[in-house]
């Protein structure tokens, strides 16, 4: 690459690139080019914000850059600069995920369309830095629309539709789109970026019908709410939640249309006339399809459903997809800690509770950052067929990869 | 309320709890969680505003440059004024003891200002001293 193209950034010039995560999650921020971004560092999500911050520097992006004392303070300034009107960002992971707890719920309850990259990192103690989903997990039930993705590409173009999903008349939620943690956010691989001027037309500008900033139309946000309306407004956030879904598959082909790539609420590979299914989020979903490929070489119906929308959860089309299978494994890299599962289990088992009953186990994996590989999800397909053979569940919930 | 006097449900009001209406919190009446009241003393008043600064709701009357009384509809009974008033005017005093000497049937009183100085004059009223 000539010298001149280097200096003044290699994505001016080149689409398909070789790039981590990170970058190209801060790639696409830099073309969403919010007003605002107010971010805190945590390992692994760092890089983004400060990959992000150095656009700000150079003057490729108009964005008000906040630097706060905490991932409280960050999420709280991104709430405030989207009320006032702005299309506000910021990133986080694990226990700064957790340190904005109660300004998650905050962002959802007051139906802000904030975006949000989370690099899925695990929660202590005992302190870890790598991957695993118990940040985004624990806040399934705070209005967050979560959107998971297997590899770099899908978190840069999960991103990019995020910001239409979220700010969408009949949605207007906040939007988290999450990666794993080192495996994803360090790793690098190919990835095609779309062209800033593409990017900037598909996302278009924010239009709040109410903002605090439009002096015209004052609007007080985060007024008193007690036992006389605030379950109205819940129930109101409740609903919002059933046109996710829609919404989510609108934009999604909107997307194909400028990037030739298609997304769906979930991924199905080669789930159709599968026999056996593995049911998993994220990056481990791409070990998993070597494994299908190679299973189905040998014979055994194996397929897979990776889940991409997980909140609101698409309960029935995931029904639809999973139905008449014989047995399925729900793969969690979280604990529920319930002693019935991790979460994606439980949502999945609840869901398919009504449809004609396939056998249904769990297994979490990869806590920590603990790697998983081919023949630990084989063996789980090996496991399903003779589950699916003998009707017999010997474990409803494993533990995958702990020594004993 | 709506026209026909029902009361909205979810789909009529606007979301996440947004208020388009300024000054709706005058309509919320927050003075009943007071333990003591301020009862003003109006002779010994100076009219020099300190309460009205500092009161951290919008609670002192005021109606011409002249403090009038008290928005006991809204007053939670903090005591700051009581404890700024460099004329010593304002009393707290428990309501509990104020009920008690209040003759059966009178009623409790919602402000301390004259008749007419109701809380209308907290969002609406013009200059500066009286709308805070």
């Amino acid at each position: 690459m000539p010298f001149k193209e280097q200096r003044e950034g290699w994505w001016k010039v080149m689409k398909k690139v070789a790039i981590t995560g990170n970058e190209a999650v801060s790639q696409a921020m830099r073309q969403i080019n919010p007003d605002v971004v107010a971010a805190y560092p945590i390992t692994p999500q760092t890089e983004i914000v400060q990959i992000f911050s150095t656009f700000v520097a150079d003057g490729d992006v108009d964005t008000e850059f906040v630097t706060v004392e905490s991932e409280h303070s960050a999420m709280s300034a991104t709430i405030g600069a989207s009320a006032a009107g702005a299309r506000a960002m910021t990133a986080t992971s694990s226990q700064g995920f957790a340190l904005m707890w109660e300004m998650l719920y905050i962002a959802a309850g007051l139906r802000l369309p904030i975006v949000m990259p989370v690099v899925n990192r695990a929660l202590s103690a005992p302190i870890n830095i790598h991957c695993d989903h118990s940040d985004t997990m624990g806040a399934r039930d705070s209005g967050w629309i979560q959107l998971y993705s297997e590899n770099a590409q899908e978190a840069y173009d999960n991103l990019i539709q995020a910001v239409r999903i979220a700010e969408h008349p009949d949605v207007q939620l906040p939007t988290m789109v999450c990666m794993d943690g080192f495996i994803v956010s360090h790793g690098m691989e190919n990835a095609e970026l779309l062209d800033d001027g593409v990017v900037r037309s598909f996302i278009g500008q924010r239009t709040p019908k109410h903002s605090l900033l439009d002096v015209d139309n004052p609007a007080t946000f985060g007024g008193l709410d007690f036992a006389d309306w605030y379950f109205e407004h819940r129930r109101q956030l409740a609903e919002a939640q059933t046109h996710v879904k829609d919404v989510v598959l609108d934009v999604a082909k909107e997307f194909a249309k400028i990037s030739g790539r298609s997304y769906g609420l979930f991924e199905a590979y080669r789930l159709d006339d599968a026999e056996l299914a593995v049911v998993v989020l994220n990056s481990a979903a791409g070990t998993a399809k070597v494994v299908v490929d190679d299973l189905r070489d040998k014979g055994l119906k194996a397929g897979l459903l990776k889940i991409r929308l997980f909140r609101p959860f698409p309960h029935e089309e995931i029904v639809a997809a999973l139905a008449g299978k014989k047995a399925i494994a729900v793969l969690d890299r979280a604990d529920g800690l319930s002693t019935m599962g991790g979460p994606v289990f439980v949502d999945v088992r609840s869901a398919m509770y009504d449809a004609p009953g396939p056998k249904m186990v769990n297994y979490i994996y990869g806590l920590g950052g603990r790697d998983i590989d081919t023949e630990q999800i084989a063996g789980v397909f090996w496991d399903l067929a003779k589950i699916a053979e003998t009707g017999k569940i010997a474990s409803p919930v494993t533990y995958l990869g702990v020594r004993e | 309320m709506s026209a026909n006097g029902k009361v909205k449900g979810w789909k009529d009001v606007p979301i996440g709890g947004l208020i388009l209406e300024a000054g709706s919190a005058d309509k919320y009446e927050t003075g009943d969680w007071r333990t003591y009241r301020p009862v003003w003393d109006e002779a010994k008043c100076r009219h020099c505003m300190t309460c009205w600064i500092y009161c951290p709701d919008s609670s002192i009357l005021v109606r011409e440059g002249k403090m009038i009384g008290i928005d006991y509809k809204h007053c939670k009974g903090c005591g700051i004024c009581a404890h700024e008033c460099p004329a010593k005017c304002i009393d707290m005093r428990l309501e509990t003891e104020l009920e008690a000497e209040r003759p059966e049937g009178s009623g409790s009183a919602e402000t301390g200002a004259p008749a007419g100085a109701g809380c209308g004059c907290r969002s609406k009223s013009s200059g500066k001293a009286g709308g805070k």
